[in-house]
């Protein structure tokens, strides 16, 4: 069995109406992996989900999932691949109950098993009480969540999460995160793709970064993290910071008492900390302005 | 048949049946208000006026066609409604991301537009009993039939949703192709009472050669040769499966 879930070779993608919207693309991810496959609007991000789960057509190149061409074949890559698509795409006239079973029937479960591993996956997203409604009558919330109930209805090992917290609140966002940590830990492949960079930082062992449709940036989430080379802090003071001269040009003052300090990502906080007190000045406190990825992020998106 | 084969047909058969017969007030019953108005109108009022037609009463005559103008259009509409349906929403990704060959995606939606024809059909000819008893001369024959029409147009409505841009799309095959060739089929006339070019026209109208082996199928009367009739349907039936079946492959109005 090969090691890797997913792999893509030299994958090009040129539309009708002449868009290219992937060059090369060569990307790998390893079976029990959660992978952050970032971007900015238009990169090409949907265009790979597409490919690889064939609502779109391939221009040159090949994709492997767990070893085995999506060309060739189709029906044991489908059933390893569970999406969860960034567009609602809902039936919106049967109830998600009906919608379930009949997932499970494509997948080739009987209406017992189909309901039983709805159950399941309702109770543990919390939308079991609602599963006689239509998605008409859902929250958004509620309709990602069913959407990510529908894509794993048939256990499948690669689970594709196409901007799966959009539009969802911060306690469900958290609730959401605990489950895609659970399913990962139970032995599902997760790619993830989203604009909530802290997200892919909290979960993700392992990332890409595409912009106009090239892979920019491949590595472990790690490695990204001890890479930036500038770091922005908060730093709130309890006296005055106005008229010391400290740290020159890197800082920018907020208020009084306030300012964002940008420095080389070899300097500690503790160092950090000490300058201010030998100019007499006592932190009190200190944040972090972005995460680290969101710097690599605008670093690779804004200079390409 | 492999299970996970049957299982699949048997979800996207039940689903196309639960959809149309929970709506069936849009489904079923305008065309059947339609038909009795019809066998009201033309079989009983019109009907008495004219006498007879090869020897039968004309409520006679023109039952087996009035079946068959339901059971086309509502095998044609039930499908094209619900694939376009499912295209307009997305909905119809879900087929396309799950294991299921194209050969049985489109037997799954055709099944479901049979279905709807048949029960439009048997409920048509329920009502034309109120007005009259026609013993059906050949069952098996009608069954056949119903079974060849409603598949026959349910793959028609299936290319027709696979290249509708709009809901406005899925309606001009039926207004501006269908109805006229029903009702110039001679549902309502023998084509031999027609002007001799018009006879000639009616050749070339397929619908033509179903409703005459309708009619032999239920009151043993033909004006076209029945096995001619059904081999042009296993053949027209042939060609737009294969047609169906690459527009399926090629993922076109689906994929990009």
């Amino acid at each position: 069995m090969t090691k890797y879930a997913l792999e893509i070779n030299q994958l090009n993608k040129t539309y009708k109406n002449g868009v290219t919207a992937l060059k090369n693309i060569n990307l790998n991810v390893e079976d029990g992996d959660i992978f952050a496959f970032l971007g900015p609007n238009g990169a090409g991000k949907s265009t790979v989900i597409g490919i690889i789960t064939t609502l779109v057509n391939i221009t040159s190149g090949s994709v492997q999932v767990y070893g085995k061409d999506i060309a060739k074949y189709p029906e044991f890559t489908k059933h390893m691949i569970g999406v969860v698509p960034q567009e609602y795409n809902l039936d919106q006239f049967i109830p998600i109950i009906e919608t379930m079973i009949n997932i499970g029937g494509y997948f080739g479960l009987s209406k017992k098993q189909a309901l039983k591993k709805t159950q399941e996956l309702f109770e543990d997203l919390g939308i079991w009480h609602k599963r006689k409604s239509t998605p008409r009558e859902l929250s958004g919330g509620m309709k990602r969540r069913l959407m990510i109930a529908r894509a794993l209805i048939h256990n499948p090992k690669l689970l594709i999460l196409d901007e799966p917290t959009a539009g969802v609140d911060t306690e469900l966002r958290l609730t959401m995160w605990d489950f895609f940590k659970k399913i990962n830990h139970d032995g599902v492949t997760i790619i993830l793709t989203t604009h909530y960079l802290e997200e892919a930082e909290r979960l993700c062992k392992n990332l890409a970064i595409i912009h106009h449709g090239e892979v920019v940036k491949s590595s472990p989430m790690s490695d990204v993290i001890s890479s930036t080379r500038k770091h922005t802090y908060i730093i709130r003071a309890d006296s005055n910071i106005t008229d010391k001269n400290i740290f020159k040009d890197n800082i920018h003052i907020v208020d009084d008492k306030t300012c964002e300090l940008t420095v080389d990502n070899k300097i500690s906080i503790t160092e950090i900390i000490n300058h201010f007190n030998d100019n007499n000045i006592k932190v009190i406190d200190i944040l972090s302005k972005r995460n680290k990825l969101e710097e690599l992020f605008i670093e690779l998106t804004q200079t390409k | 048949m492999n299970n996970l084969y049957l299982i699949q047909i048997l979800t996207i058969f039940k689903k196309e049946f639960a959809r149309w017969s929970r709506i069936w007030i849009q489904t079923i019953l305008p065309s059947v208000i339609t038909m009795f108005l019809y066998i009201t109108i033309f079989g009983n009022f019109i009907g008495e006026r004219i006498g007879e037609i090869s020897g039968l009463p004309y409520i006679h005559f023109i039952i087996p066609g009035l079946i068959i103008m339901p059971i086309i259009s509502n095998s044609y509409m039930n499908v094209v409604g619900s694939f376009y349906s499912g295209r307009f929403q997305k909905s119809i990704e879900e087929l396309f991301v799950s294991p299921l060959s194209s050969h049985i995606i489109l037997i799954g939606y055709v099944l479901g537009g049979v279905s709807r024809a048949f029960v439009v059909g048997f409920v048509v000819y329920i009502v034309s009993l109120s007005f009259t008893t026609i013993p059906i001369h050949n069952v098996a024959l009608a069954l056949f039939l119903t079974l060849l029409i409603s598949f026959l147009f349910s793959i028609l409505g299936f290319i027709n949703a696979v290249y509708a841009k709009s809901f406005d799309g899925i309606n001009i095959i039926p207004t501006f192709v269908l109805t006229p060739l029903t009702y110039l089929g001679g549902t309502f006339y023998s084509i031999y009472n027609l002007p001799e070019v018009w006879q000639t026209v009616s050749i070339f109208n397929p619908i033509a050669y179903m409703v005459s082996a309708y009619r032999y199928a239920f009151i043993g009367v033909e004006e076209m040769n029945t096995y001619t009739a059904i081999l042009m349907m296993f053949i027209l039936i042939f060609v737009l499966y294969s047609l169906a079946i690459y527009l399926l492959n090629k993922g076109i109005g689906v994929k990009n």
